[in-house]
């Protein structure tokens, strides 16, 4: 399976999404935000970090770049795309996922180990996870998600909610939201659900030796889904 | 505009360093000049009152590949792989803009290690604050917090240990160090020195603009009422721009056009285009007009006093230009030849075709001012009489209660989660623990770093403060399992012009240089900070060491969480009950006077190795050094991390409870052992001759201080995890 990761100027998870893709046995390639053409991919993934520093709004400026064009084309076609953390700003200011990622609510970056909840399996991502709650990684400033109540109305009636801040026995209530996101909404799809939006780092998590493996699952569940 | 010794002295210059000037120049400077001469010769870039003593300190060994003098330290961690690392002060900008004098000191420590060609894998930091009560302490805290946070967080590069202190000798002068470490190939180190006549000097980065002019200079002084009126020298950060640097210059460097690289730090333009010419020993010649600029109609004198951040000075192979500036291009930043190296051992500058400086390198840098102050001697303090009948007044439990959440050893989550520290899909120990630790990308190593000072005990007596903040940092290398390799060393002082100040500079660096020597564990960069005072009061001397060890297998890293229930507990290292100086003295009995612990270099290497050795045997679970707060807080926050009890044997010493809690003995460590290794455990401490206690045994939930006292770990994680969350909220 072919995966290609963009980077952007200021993007600094980049190298980590690659090593974890290759590790769980995708053909990577680094594309650069500059360039025109995609190499031809099963997954495309906007990784997280600080995209043109995060000046104007983050994601805005890395969502008007050169190869966005072929990124939202590709996802038009169908084709998977993923956004991790500052990705997923930027997928949000492409228009290609619903809603928009507000300052986080005690306005104070975040840097911990979450539970998240995942809601919908009936799409590539998460399609046969043997897994209801996932402990994954946050490292954010802006990953408050906020959408209007009608757009809210239409997330739930078409089951975009990928994941949900939860407990560890994946409860949903306020005191574990860490951010203040709406819902407690940490992962959100397209309506077609073959763009996946998240704040979460399944890439931090894929060795015993670091905060956990449960991203050790995802991608080797994402992977059993694209072949 | 006319130089004169009035403006000479308006720009932080002694009289008869004015008149020096004059007599080396044979002639009376220009105003671009003299600023020049106030840049390098401030206390900051020429180590005018430390250079004498810093030549004592130990700066050899087997693995140091560059020790002091470079932009950075740099030691051999095997298989061709190499460490650079440092520590660097930005106390005087942190006090006033808590935001941008920080984010500049993380970006400018970040700058010196990747000028070496090495890729950032970790930052830590040591900030000291005034005393909690003090009305600044929290929007300074919040501020340096958000600003080490801001600037780390975009580069990409975890912030994986610190310490944070609070002192009312801080109250009016903060402390921010900032240390960095980087990885690089031992054969693709680069240094800042020059060679080569006529090669092409390049400046790439950021513009240069106004902001920072006089920032050396402002941080060579001690603050008075006015110190809001000196914003503008702070510099201002952006991550952004650095993040960029980084990748372009790596990537530059991945080919052979470099021969010297220069970050623009501290008197930017000025210092790195005299450093790289004065260790080439040639000249340099710049046209001022080629510099790119932010703002109209900057003049020399700016231009080259700007400390604008995020630029760098190169001087290339010729005919490298265009191919290097096709790297620039791609990540969108300036690059522009800006002059070339000469023969004439000049720094000489342009601008609209007229010189407008030439000064002979050598004056600048070997001529530099350089003064042996007066200090005076300290003495060891006299024990404290204590009346220690007193201490059966005490419950052990409120003591553990009000000590746990003391702002010197409560839980530090609520700074720490704000910094990225798992960036970079390495970090495997993070902080919170002895040491951050970060594996080697895509290797079996990993590489520790801990940070760590104690001003307290340097006050009370700085040759043995010295020493023990030495040993303290191996403690913290040696809990997680890694060998100690070398330090990196900032030193806070007040003023050089106090004698007392002086004294405690001399003194502490003696203590430094003497533990650093016994335990083969060599300073290889530092820097100084002296003028860390407001009017006539100084801070707390705080040297503050960084120390940095080899894993040579992950696998094997050592975190102090207690594991499982039914292993035993030892103590490594003798307990005499050492209260002077203690946190306990300080926080229950309000006392500050009497000695520090005494530091036996000889029980420090000795039980460090020989934990070394049972870590290599693979016999221990989890270990802690006992610092601060002794072996209760020490158990205590092995209880909390690792979620489980210990029942505690009652002490067989002569000394009381109390005393044997909460003393500060040196040289101590906690080590769990299965009870199947115990017996082997046991032989080998016998064998090398260390002292050992077996202490108690892991039980459920509870800890069990005595068959009167019993505290769960629920109630120990409430006192040690409520107070800043409190305070900052």
């Amino acid at each position: 399976m072919k995966s290609s990761v963009i980077t952007f100027p200021g993007s600094n998870c980049d190298r980590d999404m690659d090593v974890a893709l290759t590790k769980f046995g995708f053909k990577n390639k680094m594309v650069w935000h500059d360039d025109q053409e995609l190499p031809k991919s099963d997954l495309i993934v906007l990784p997280g970090g600080f995209s043109y520093g995060d000046y104007l709004r983050c994601g805005s400026m890395a969502s008007k770049s050169k190869i966005m064009n072929s990124v939202i084309n590709f996802a038009k076609s169908g084709g998977l795309v993923m956004g991790i953390c500052n990705g997923f700003q930027i997928l949000v200011e492409a228009g290609l996922v619903p809603g928009v990622l507000l300052r986080n609510k005690y306005l104070q970056f975040i840097c911990k180990n979450v539970h998240v909840k995942v809601d919908n399996k009936e799409n590539t991502f998460f399609k046969n996870l043997d897994k209801q709650v996932l402990e994954f990684h946050i490292a954010h400033n802006e990953g408050n998600y906020f959408c209007t109540n009608d757009q809210l109305k239409e997330i739930e009636d078409n089951n975009q909610i990928a994941i949900y801040y939860c407990d560890q026995n994946g409860n949903t209530n306020d005191q574990i939201n860490p951010n203040g996101s709406i819902k407690n909404i940490a992962g959100i799809f397209n309506k077609e659900k073959n763009v996946l939006g998240m704040m979460p780092h399944p890439e931090r998590m894929i060795d015993e030796s670091l905060s956990g493996e449960d991203g050790s699952i995802f991608f080797k569940n994402l992977l059993n889904n694209i072949k | 505009m006319l130089v004169n010794e009035k403006i000479a002295i308006e720009h932080g210059l002694k009289s008869d360093e004015y008149k020096k000037i004059c007599k080396l120049l044979k002639r009376t400077p220009n105003i671009t000049e003299l600023g020049i001469f106030s840049a390098m010769w401030n206390e900051h870039c020429s180590y005018k009152s430390s250079r004498i003593h810093l030549k004592k300190l130990h700066t050899k060994g087997k693995k140091v590949i560059q020790g002091p003098g470079e932009n950075a330290g740099v030691i051999d961690i095997e298989d061709g792989d190499a460490i650079v690392f440092k520590i660097e002060s930005h106390n005087h900008p942190s006090f006033i803009e808590p935001y941008q004098g920080a984010a500049t000191g993380v970006g400018g420590i970040m700058r010196d290690v990747f000028t070496m060609g090495a890729r950032p894998i970790a930052n830590l930091n040591s900030i000291h604050f005034g005393s909690s009560q003090n009305k600044k302490t929290k929007n300074l805290l919040r501020g340096v917090v958000h600003g080490i946070g801001g600037y780390g967080n975009c580069m990409g590069v975890p912030t994986i240990a610190g310490q944070t202190s609070f002192d009312s000798s801080y109250n009016g002068n903060i402390l921010v160090n900032a240390m960095t470490l980087g990885l690089v190939k031992k054969n693709k180190i680069f240094y800042s020195k020059a060679a080569g006549l006529n090669k092409p000097v390049i400046y790439v980065g950021s513009k240069t603009g106004r902001d920072g002019i006089h920032g050396a200079s402002m941080a060579s002084a001690s603050f008075d009422d006015k110190i809001e009126e000196k914003k503008p020298t702070v510099q201002v950060g952006d991550p952004f721009t650095e993040k960029l640097l980084l990748e372009a210059c790596l990537e530059l460097m991945a080919g052979d056009s470099i021969i010297a690289i220069q970050d623009m730090g501290a008197a930017g333009l000025t210092s790195s285009s005299i450093e790289m010419a004065s260790k080439g020993n040639l000249g340099i010649e710049i046209n001022l007009n080629k510099v790119p600029c932010r703002e109209t109609k900057m003049t020399p004198y700016e231009i080259m006093l700007s400390e604008s951040q995020e630029r760098m000075l190169i001087v290339l192979e010729n005919g490298k230009e265009d191919q290097a500036k096709k790297i620039f291009d791609k990540w969108g930043l300036d690059f522009a030849v800006i002059g070339k190296t000469t023969n004439t051992k000049n720094i000489e500058l342009f601008f609209d075709k007229e010189s407008v400086a030439k000064i002979p390198v050598n004056i600048l840098v070997e001529n530099s001012p350089m003064y042996d102050r007066r200090w005076k001697k300290s003495k060891l303090p006299k024990k404290n009489k204590i009346n220690k009948t007193e201490f059966n007044n005490f419950k052990i439990k409120d003591v553990l209660k009000k000590i746990l959440s003391n702002p010197n050893i409560c839980s530090k989550d609520w700074i720490w989660e704000q910094y990225d520290h798992t960036v970079m899909g390495d970090t495997i120990q993070k902080p919170g623990g002895d040491s951050g630790v970060v594996r080697v990308h895509g290797s079996e190593k990993a590489v520790a770093a801990t940070v760590d000072s104690s001003a307290v005990y340097c006050w009370a007596h700085p040759i043995t403060g010295g020493k023990q903040i030495v040993c303290e940092t191996w403690r913290n290398l040696i809990s997680v399992g890694a060998r100690p390799i070398a330090i990196t060393n900032c030193l806070n002082f007040g003023s050089p012009e106090n004698e007392e100040n002086m004294g405690e500079f001399v003194e502490c660096v003696q203590g430094i240089s003497e533990a650093c020597k016994y335990l083969d564990y060599p300073v290889v960069s530092g820097n100084v900070s002296f003028y860390n005072q407001t009017k006539d009061v100084g801070i707390k001397p705080t040297p503050t060491i960084g120390g940095v060890g080899l894993l040579r297998n992950y696998k094997n890293m050592i975190t102090m969480s207690f594991k499982d229930i039914g292993n035993q507990v030892l103590l490594i290292g003798k307990t005499e009950g050492h209260i002077d100086q203690s946190l306990f003295a300080r926080v229950i009995l309000d006392e500050k006077k009497g000695p520090p612990p005494e530091v036996n270099l000889f029980n420090e290497k000795n039980n460090g190795e020989t934990l070394l050795n049972l870590i290599d045997k693979n016999y221990i679970r989890s270990a802690h050094d006992i610092s601060l707060g002794g072996i209760l807080t020490a158990i205590s926050k092995m209880c909390i991390k690792g979620n489980k009890g210990i029942k505690l044997k009652k002490p067989k010493y002569l000394i009381s409870e109390i005393e044997y809690f909460f003393g500060e003995d040196q040289g101590r460590y906690l080590i769990e052992v299965n009870p199947k290794d115990l017996k082997e455990v046991i032989n080998i401490l016998n064998k090398n001759s260390v002292h050992y206690d077996e202490i108690g045994t892991i039980i459920d939930n509870d800890i069990e201080i005595n068959q009167k006292t019993k505290v769960t770990i629920d109630e120990l994680r409430s006192y040690n995890t409520s107070w800043l969350k409190r305070y900052m909220a």
